[in-house]
């Protein structure tokens, strides 16, 4: 990993930033410093979150102070870092994951396909066909729980948001919104136009860890039938 | 063996010091708004300073207490009675079984915690007991609390069993059905203040501010709109803008992290945040001052004045140290030491 940057996030946190731009290297060394610190807490860690170009790391500022030191706790948690920067290497980096995420496209889980179909001169089914597709990326998990923030969206789908957003949209909602795509996890107002729903279950607070995806996974969104959808439904996978 | 709601007051949860370990997932942190004060009730009844509390916000409940209990209430004055007698804050009171507590409207702060000697016990969903409203889990079945719930203390420490024998013994002697302890922690007994001065540091966008804006920013007051709450805190003020447009990549924001949309507004993130966020970050509240912001209410003002990270580092340093002398004289006055 080169041209690390760091900046203080307030008094009790850290961003580690690893690149400027959205891309594949930027995204890796994200993911390799995330897995090496969930292997490899530091002392006086609080938690770390990953996002498109940065880890950001929490930390306890009282544990890392020395009275008798001239530097700040800030200074000696980072310094602490940036060693341990160094030991991180590509292999310590996990395999990503493929998920496999059934949708029931459109009808009345997607009310808004007719109108995206629209919008870009196509079928419903060719929508269907490109979103489902393609290969995703999770960049961060944020927003609301377990929410992915997805990178892939083919540019022939990109969208403007609704003219007056939707105050409230069932969990497991399948969106367009300008050039992202997600799933919501729990019922929330939004913006984007709606083209269909999952019966899986993203957040899951009783379950460790609570979330069906995370940072890194890749994903990809499969066609299911109405008929498929109550039964997984009613199998409460 | 419980306490039962008779009136939920405005806006009660159960709160600790919150989830982490979970952002990572999308999932708030939450927990108490004055971390300071909360701490404080729970030192008062001998529980560790993570235990769970019930956080008041501006008009407090009426509690019908079902057993003897040991509890301390800080924060806010919202005139706590027992059966009609008031009792005092930042001290440890043991009040009979059969008593009714009754909390009125803040006269000074917003918010105020009542601890009890052993904490609340609901369960853990992800290694806390801090109240999820807006994901619904967490807390009292993850909402705000209503009348006729029940809510159960957990097991007391040892110094809480033994803080509580005492005042009972008093209490016994006075033929009193509520007593509390002569000696109190000094900690903010003052009034909250209506406009307060709150340290902050630079934030990361700082430098892309217009240079007026960055002056405006210390110069004048910001006054906290309608819409403020345990998310955040709208502030009205003198309107902000950057140099030249920026494109942001959304990232981890923190508890004080102030945050500027594009109407010029600011935002100051606080427990119950979003985890990520993409708007320029002007400044961040120290740590060491969130409680004092906890305290403020819609219409209240907050002036911000620059600190170094080592000097806000510092502050909450001596905080921390002054808490421990709280802790220590608590267990002094117990008898334990």
């Amino acid at each position: 990993m080169e041209q690390i940057e760091f900046f203080p996030l307030g008094d009790s946190g850290i961003v580690v930033k690893l690149g400027d731009t959205i891309d594949q290297t930027t995204q890796q060394n994200v993911q390799a410093l995330a897995d090496h610190l969930e292997q490899h807490p530091l002392p006086g860690m609080v938690e770390f979150v990953p996002g498109y170009t940065s880890v950001t790391v929490y930390y306890d500022p009282v544990s890392w102070y020395d009275p008798r030191e001239a530097d700040s706790p800030y200074d000696r948690f980072k310094a602490r870092l940036a060693r341990q920067l160094v030991s991180i290497r590509a292999e310590e980096q996990s395999a990503p994951r493929l998920i496999e995420i059934p949708v029931c496209y459109g009808g009345v889980f997607g009310p808004d396909l007719p109108d995206v179909a629209a919008y870009h001169g196509m079928t419903p089914d060719e929508v269907i066909r490109i979103h489902s597709g393609q290969e995703y990326l999770v960049h961060m998990i944020g927003f609301a729980p377990g929410f992915p923030y997805l990178g892939g969206l083919d540019k022939r789908l990109a969208t403007p948001r609704r003219q007056s957003p939707r105050t409230a949209i069932a969990p497991g909602s399948v969106g367009i919104g300008g050039e992202q795509t997600g799933v919501y996890p729990i019922e929330s107002p939004g913006g984007w136009h709606i083209i269909g729903r999952t019966p899986e279950r993203l957040f899951r607070p009783e379950e460790q860890p609570p979330s069906l995806l995370r940072a890194g996974d890749r994903v990809r969104f499969c066609p299911i039938a109405e008929e498929a959808y109550e039964q997984r439904g009613r199998m409460g996978t | 063996m419980s306490i039962e709601l008779l009136a939920p007051g405005l806006y009660t949860t159960v709160q600790d010091l919150g989830r982490y370990g979970y952002q990572r997932y999308g999932v708030i942190v939450g927990g108490a708004m004055d971390t300071l004060a909360m701490r404080l009730a729970n030192l008062l009844v001998g529980n560790e300073p993570n235990a769970a509390v019930l956080e008041l916000t501006v008009k407090g409940p009426v509690l019908l207490v079902h057993q003897d209990l040991l509890l301390a209430v800080c924060g806010a004055d919202m005139q706590p009675t027992v059966d009609g007698v008031r009792i005092r804050r930042n001290r440890p009171v043991w009040v009979k079984k059969g008593s009714t507590l009754t909390f009125a409207h803040a006269r000074t702060g917003c918010r105020a915690y009542l601890a009890v000697a052993g904490g609340w016990d609901v369960p853990l969903v992800m290694d806390s007991r801090s109240t999820n409203v807006r994901a619904g889990f967490g807390g009292a079945e993850g909402r705000t609390l209503r009348a006729k719930d029940r809510l159960q203390p957990g097991k007391p420490s040892e110094l809480g069993l033994l803080l509580g024998e005492q005042l009972k013994a008093k209490s016994k002697a006075r033929n009193a059905d509520c007593c509390e302890m002569d000696w109190f922690v000094p900690f903010h007994v003052f009034p909250y203040p209506k406009e307060a001065v709150v340290r902050v540091m630079r934030g990361e966008e700082f430098a892309y501010f217009s240079e007026a804006s960055r002056r405006q920013f210390f110069a004048t007051p910001y006054r906290l709109a309608a819409q403020s709450d345990r998310m955040g805190y709208r502030l009205d003020g003198p309107e902000l803008a950057l140099e030249s447009p920026l494109e942001l990549i959304s990232a981890a924001v923190s508890a004080g992290t102030i945050q500027v949309p594009p109407n010029g507004q600011p935002i100051m993130l606080l427990a119950d945040r979003q985890t990520v966020g993409g708007y320029p970050k002007i400044a961040h509240v120290a740590t060491v001052d969130l409680p004092i912001v906890a305290q403020l209410r819609p219409g209240d003002r907050v002036q911000f004045q620059e600190v170094s990270l080592r000097e806000a580092q510092q502050a909450l340093y001596k905080q921390e140290s002054e808490l421990r002398q709280i802790r220590l004289g608590i267990e002094i006055n117990a008898g334990r030491r």
